[in-house]
Formats: structure tokens, sequence, C-alpha cells
């Protein structure tokens, strides 16, 4: 079974595909089919996944490579190719697994909506691009994958394209990521342009390997940066991080499908992919490249947490922690922990997802409220949703022993730690989780505790096919810790390709205190901070935040997230809105009359050339004909038709001759 | 009296004269066609008598070109015939004075 898999990979992304198509040409109506094929599907897809990510439990560092060629020009061919290693196993089986959780979570999530069955036929499209993502084998088809996966978040943020908002958010969403794909396609051309293939894997040619690699010399640096844009935008760091909250405005399982555990990863996955080029020639294991990409990621994910504090909207809230927890991955890949960020970014799909999940069961619950004010005291109303969401919340924060989350920041600062080229990225990270359990408890007491506000009258646990899988992801959650710890380092081991030990010795570690100390004064200082932001007035909103009262410019500064959306329209957007508007002027005053002017030259010159037909070549032309006509009567006359004249003016004429010569001689 | 270049040439011009007076004095189509076959004959008779009194060559030249011109003569006198007929059955009249259709 393993091997047929192995040789019809692409039956992994197909299958959703189809099932895609198949929704797409169901009537509207039919809810019920279309929810069953979409499950199906995933089902599918994770059964098939599970089998290709078998053979690699048996050999350490597997590598399964399926080449085939698309087109042939000249005498070059395109190939293309399929991969599985345990880089792309880990990540179908998390996207599959993930993937069927939230589907099954829309079927109670959407059920109200009229466009449901177009809903799930997106979900399937994007399913679909995504597990072809991660087992292509070429830079090119991983392109087209990301692609697609960005016009299926595209048209799933634009979901409710009714609403402005979302229209615009998709419209944002797109152009953004846009930006950074255009540096990704330039790397992609120049990695052609230097190595002549794109493939990563080729038996010893592919550009990750060695013979690959030692032709790209000095311009690796400049294709990574290239490469890393792609990932930029897609994984929403720093400069271009703007559209992920707006993001937000498409359903909540999208929310956590697409920004949360999959798609946002796939900057991060690709940086993990092409990391031998990140990585050539390093020297003491930095580059210039990678010092860029763990920047960014500081950046990234200590201005993100910040602004997760001052944010009121649930989903906003954990689309800042997205784009903080991706900075932290792009960290530990930059520092040479690619095992730590890809283990970071397993668990981070699952406890991200179960996060979103809750916050759709609490909106849910709540009629479609996302503001966090108006929430409060749900934890006896949805039970479920509180425990469940308690454990995404300690998770995400990463509290050690239980939790996957803590295993894997413990991971992450560990290789952050012993990074030679500088310190400081280590102790933004330690920052970085303090804020994190501060904002997460900030989030949690506004939501579950204190007394109930306006939108929580009457809520209500949501029904039962939404809250089993976020059990199920909960459950994920605690126990992807097994194969996380140092004790067992299982998947650390897996990814490195280097066979697994147990040693009991290595679970208790310096950094395990550390990291206990920390989350906990995150948790107290924010239990300090919110203490009485449960306890308000029960019919008005928690309107002011603690930290408003106390720092009102940072809190403003904060809230309207550092100003970088107004900076960017006022500096980007502005300068693009100018030069639109200098065309258009150019075009309407300029150009356009020049066109005119050239064509007022040709109209004299038409003029000038008329008058002289007229006047000279018409007047010549006339004359000749008059001339000719006469001349032509003259002679006509001596043509009477009479032969005897004709013979007598010949007869006349040779006696003339005649006599002429008898006068010369 | 011996014969002479000159009274053969004086021959010959009076014939063509002659000819020559019928082609334009004569009215009737086939009476211009003898006159003009009268000059023709003229043309042939200066043509032998040249040859009979010039430097003697090995070929008789002139004869032959005499008997040649006779020939062409004869065929555009058919031809002026054949004409001839046509306009008649055409016109009703050989007179050439009404034959002037092709004039300018």
């Amino acid at each position: 079974m393993s091997r047929w898999i192995l040789d019809h990979l692409w039956l992994i992304p197909a299958v959703p595909f189809a099932v895609s198509l198949v929704i797409l040409s169901l009537p509207n109506g039919r809810h019920k089919s279309a929810a069953v094929l979409a499950v199906a599907g995933q089902i599918a897809a994770l059964v098939m996944s599970f089998f290709a990510f078998l053979p690699t439990l048996e050999t350490p560092g597997f590598r399964f490579v399926q080449n085939f060629t698309w087109f042939t020009f000249g005498d070059h061919a395109l190939r293309l190719g399929w991969l599985v290693d345990p880089l792309a196993a880990v990540m179908l089986m998390m996207i599959t697994l993930v993937g069927l959780c939230i589907f099954v979570f829309s079927t109670g999530y959407m059920a109200g909506d009229k466009n449901f069955v177009r809903f799930f036929a997106y979900l399937s499209f994007f399913s679909g691009a995504m597990l072809g993502l991660v087992i292509s084998n070429s830079l090119l088809l991983l392109f087209i994958c990301w692609e697609l996966v960005g016009l299926a978040s595209y048209l799933l943020i634009g979901f409710w394209m009714g609403r402005p908002s979302a229209a615009a958010a998709a419209k944002k969403a797109f152009v953004t990521t846009r930006i950074g794909d255009l540096g990704f396609f330039l790397g992609l051309l120049w990695l052609y342009g230097r190595s002549g293939t794109l493939l990563f894997y080729d038996g010893g040619d592919g550009c990750l390997e060695k013979a690959g690699l030692t032709m790209l010399g000095a311009s690796a640096t400049f294709i990574a940066l290239l490469i890393f844009c792609g990932a930029m935008g897609k994984s929403g760091q720093f400069p271009l991080h703007v559209w992920l909250p707006d993001a937000m405005e498409g359903p909540t399982p999208v929310s956590a499908l697409i920004h949360a555990a999959t798609m946002v990863a796939a900057g991060v996955f690709l940086v993990a992919r092409a990391y031998p080029i990140f990585s050539l020639g390093a020297i003491n294991g930095v580059t210039p490249s990678l010092m860029v990409v763990v920047w960014i990621g500081v950046i990234t994910a200590l201005m993100a947490a910040l602004i997760a504090i001052a944010q009121a909207d649930i989903k906003r809230i954990l689309a800042y922690s997205t784009i903080s927890q991706l900075g932290l991955m792009m960290v530990s890949l930059g520092v040479g922990g690619v095992a730590a960020g890809m283990m970071h970014l397993l668990a981070h799909g699952f406890f991200k997802a179960l996060l979103f999940l809750g916050a759709g069961s609490v909106i849910h619950g709540c009629h479609g409220e996302q503001d966090i004010r108006k929430m409060g005291g749900l934890r006896w109303l949805m039970p479920i949703t509180f425990s469940t969401y308690a454990i995404g919340m300690m998770t995400l924060s990463g509290v050690p022993l239980f939790f996957s989350g803590g295993w894997t920041k413990e991971e992450i600062q560990h290789v952050t730690a012993h990074w030679p080229a500088s310190r400081l990225p280590y102790y933004i990270l330690l920052i970085g989780v303090v804020l994190t359990a501060l904002y997460m408890t900030r989030q949690i007491i506004y939501v579950f505790f204190g007394d109930r506000r306006v939108a929580s009258q009457h809520a209500h646990e949501s029904p039962r096919v939404m809250t089993m899988p976020l059990i199920a992801l909960a459950i994920c959650a605690i126990l992807f810790s097994i194969v996380l710890t140092p004790a067992w380092p299982w998947l650390h081991d897996y990814l490195t390709g280097t066979a697994a030990g147990v040693e009991l010795v290595r679970l208790i570690q310096p950094t395990l205190f550390l990291s206990l100390v920390l989350v906990g004064a995150g948790f107290a200082l924010g239990i300090w901070m919110y203490r009485k932001a449960g306890v308000q007035d029960r019919q008005r909103p928690a309107d002011t935040d603690p930290l408003e009262l106390a720092q009102s410019q940072l809190f403003r500064f904060l809230e309207n997230k550092m100003w970088i959306d107004e900076l960017y329209a006022r500096t980007i957007i502005a300068f693009s809105w100018m030069s639109a508007r200098l065309s258009d002027w150019m075009d309407r005053h300029f150009w356009d009359r020049l066109v005119r002017g050239f064509g007022g030259i040709g109209q004299l010159l038409g003029i000038f050339t008329a008058g002289i037909d007229e006047r000279g070549i018409n007047a010549g032309v006339d004359e000749t004909t008059v001339g000719t006509r006469g001349l032509g009567r003259l002679i006509s006359a001596a043509h009477s038709g009479q032969i005897q004249t004709y013979l007598s003016v010949i007869a006349i004429g040779a006696l003339a001759l005649l006599l002429f010569y008898a006068w010369l001689a | 009296m011996t014969p002479t270049l000159q009274l053969f040439l004086v021959i010959s011009a009076a014939l063509f004269s002659i000819g020559l007076l019928a082609a334009l004095s004569r009215r009737h189509a086939i009476f211009i066609l003898i006159g003009i076959e009268m000059m023709l004959a003229a043309a042939n008779l200066n043509f032998v008598a040249f040859w009979r009194f010039g430097p003697q060559t090995q070929p008789p030249i002139g004869v032959m070109i005499a008997i040649f011109s006779i020939a062409i003569a004869a065929a555009e006198a058919a031809v002026g015939l054949a004409l001839v007929i046509a306009v008649y059955r055409h016109y009703r009249t050989t007179n050439v004075d009404h034959l002037n259709q092709l004039k300018g």
C-alpha cells in the first residue's frame, strides 16, 4: 500500500482538487452532499498521507523522489517532481489531520450560510493546493501550488464578499503577498539561470544537492534572500505582515486552517525546504541570508506580541499571536535549528487551529460578536470550549512539561541561545514568552472569566459537531509533546535523519525552569493587570483597558498596530496613488496632447497636399487632357476615311522625295 | 534599236505611273487593286532590268527576287479580293468613296 501511494503521490493533492470540482458543480442547496464529499476527500487524503508517512519511519533520512518531464523546449526538458521525506511527510500528516478537524467543525459553523457549498469547494481546493505544495520536488511546482494556495486564501478571506471590509481584506492579502511572491519568482528564475534545474533532488543533480549548490557560488545569498521575500509575504513577516490580521474577515474555520495552521506556515516550510541554499558557505553556522532571516523573525515576533496586547477582536489577537509565533519559527530556522523550527510549526498547527476553532465556537455562541470586551463569564456557559481553549492557551504560552508548545519553545530557546553571532535574539525571545503569556491571559480573562456582558447574555455551548474537533485538537496538542521531549527527541531525530534514543536524564534541563519562571511571570502579570477587568458593569462593555489607564499613549500606539498600516497608507500607498494620479494627468494632458499634436501635423500635411493636388496637379492634368484632345481632333481631321486621299498623299510624298534627291544629285 | 537600261526604266516608270493613276482615279475597289498590281509589276521589271544590265552574278538574283515578289503580289491580290468581297457583302457596294467608316 505504501509503495503504491509513493508511486502515485500526485493522488494526494489530486483527490481534494477533484472533490472541489465536483462540489463546485453541485447545485447551491445540496449542503449535505457537499459536506460529505469534502470530509470524505479529506479522509482519503489523510489515509494516503499516512501511508506515504509510514516508510519514512522505517529508515532514518528516508527520501523518495519521483520526477517527470512537464514539457520539452529545444533540447531542454523542464522537469517537475514529487518528493516524500520526513519534512514533507510530517507536513502531510499535520495538514490532513488539522484539515479534517476543521472540515468537520465547518459543517457546524457554516451550517446557516447560503453559500455553504461554495465554501467547501474552496476549502477542498485549498487543501489540495497545500498538499501539493509540501510534496513538490521542484521549486516551480512548489511555486505553482504556492500561488494556488494564495488564490484559495483570497477566495476564502473574501468569502463574505458582500461586506466591503472582507473584499478589501482579500484584496490586501492578495496584493501584499504578491509583493513577496515577486521576489520569490525572481529568486526562482535566478536559481534556474545559475543551476539549470529547479528540482530539489535529482539523484545528485538537483539544486539542493552538492552539484547544484556549487554552481550557485556567491549568488546563493541573493537567491536565498529573494526566496525569503516570498516566505515573508506568505508567513506574515515584518514588513509584509499587514495582511494577516485583516485576513480575519474570513470565516473563522478559514482563519484556523489557512491563516494559522497551514498556509502561513508555508513560508517557514519553504525556508526549511530551501535551507541548503540559505546555509551555503556558512561560517560557524552563520550566513548573511540567515542573519536576515533571524532579525526579521526577531522583529516580527516582538512587534506582533506587543500589538496583540492591545487588540480587542478575539481573532485579531490570535492573528498577531500567529505572526509572532511565525517570527519565532523564522528565528529558529535562521539560527540553524531547522528541526526545532519545524517542530514548533507542527505543534503550532495543532494548538493554533484549536485556539481559532475555540474562538469560532465562542463567536458562534455569542451570535457573531468578536469583541472580547463585550464577552465575559463564558466558562460555565461553554465548558467544553473553555477547557479546550485553556489547553490551547497554555500550549501557546509554552507551559512546560505537559504541552507540546512548551517543549518546542524550549528547543528554540536552546538553539537561539547558542547562536554565535549575537545573544540579543535570545533575550528578545524570552521577552516574547512573557508577552505571549500576558496577552493570552488577558484574552482568557476577558472572554471566559468575570461577569457576563452584552454579547454573552444568551451564549450557549456549540453543537457536538463543533466541540468534537476541539477535543480532538486539544488531545493532539497535549499528546504531541510525547515525541518532542528532550528525553525522547523522536521528532527532532526523525527530521534530522538520525536514530532516536531514550534518555530520561535530559528531561530536566535548566531551560525548563527558566521557561517555567517566564511563563509564570507572564500569567501573574496578566492576572494582576486584568484582575478587575472581569467585574464591571453588566450591561456595558469593559471600555477602558487597564493598560490604557496606566499608559494611554503606549496603548494607543499598540491598539493602532504601531501605525504601520497608516505608515504604509501615507508612504507606499500614497506614493502609488500619487503616481497613478500623475500618470492619469500625464495621459490626459501631456500624452493625449502629444498624440493630438501629431494628428494635427498629419491633418495640416493632408490639407497642404490636397491644395497641391487641387491647384497644381489637377490643373496640369486637365491642361494635358485638353491639349491632347485638341491635337487628337486635329490629327483625326487628316483621317478622312477616303483611302484614295491617303494614297495620293503617299504618292505626292514619294514624288517630293524623288525631286528632293534629284535636286541633291 | 538595242534594248538599254534607260529604255526599261522609262517603260517601268510609265507602267508605275499608269498603275498609280488607276489606283487614284478609279472608284471601284477591284480597279484600284489592279492599279496596285501594275505598280508592283513596274517594280518587278526594275529588279530584272537592273540585274540584266548590272554586273553579272552567278545566281540570277534579280529574277529570283522578281519571282518572290510576284508570289507575294499573288497572295496580296488574294487577300485584297477577299477583303473586297467581305466589304461588298457588308456594305453592298465596292465604291471606295462610300467606304469611309475608318475616319478620325
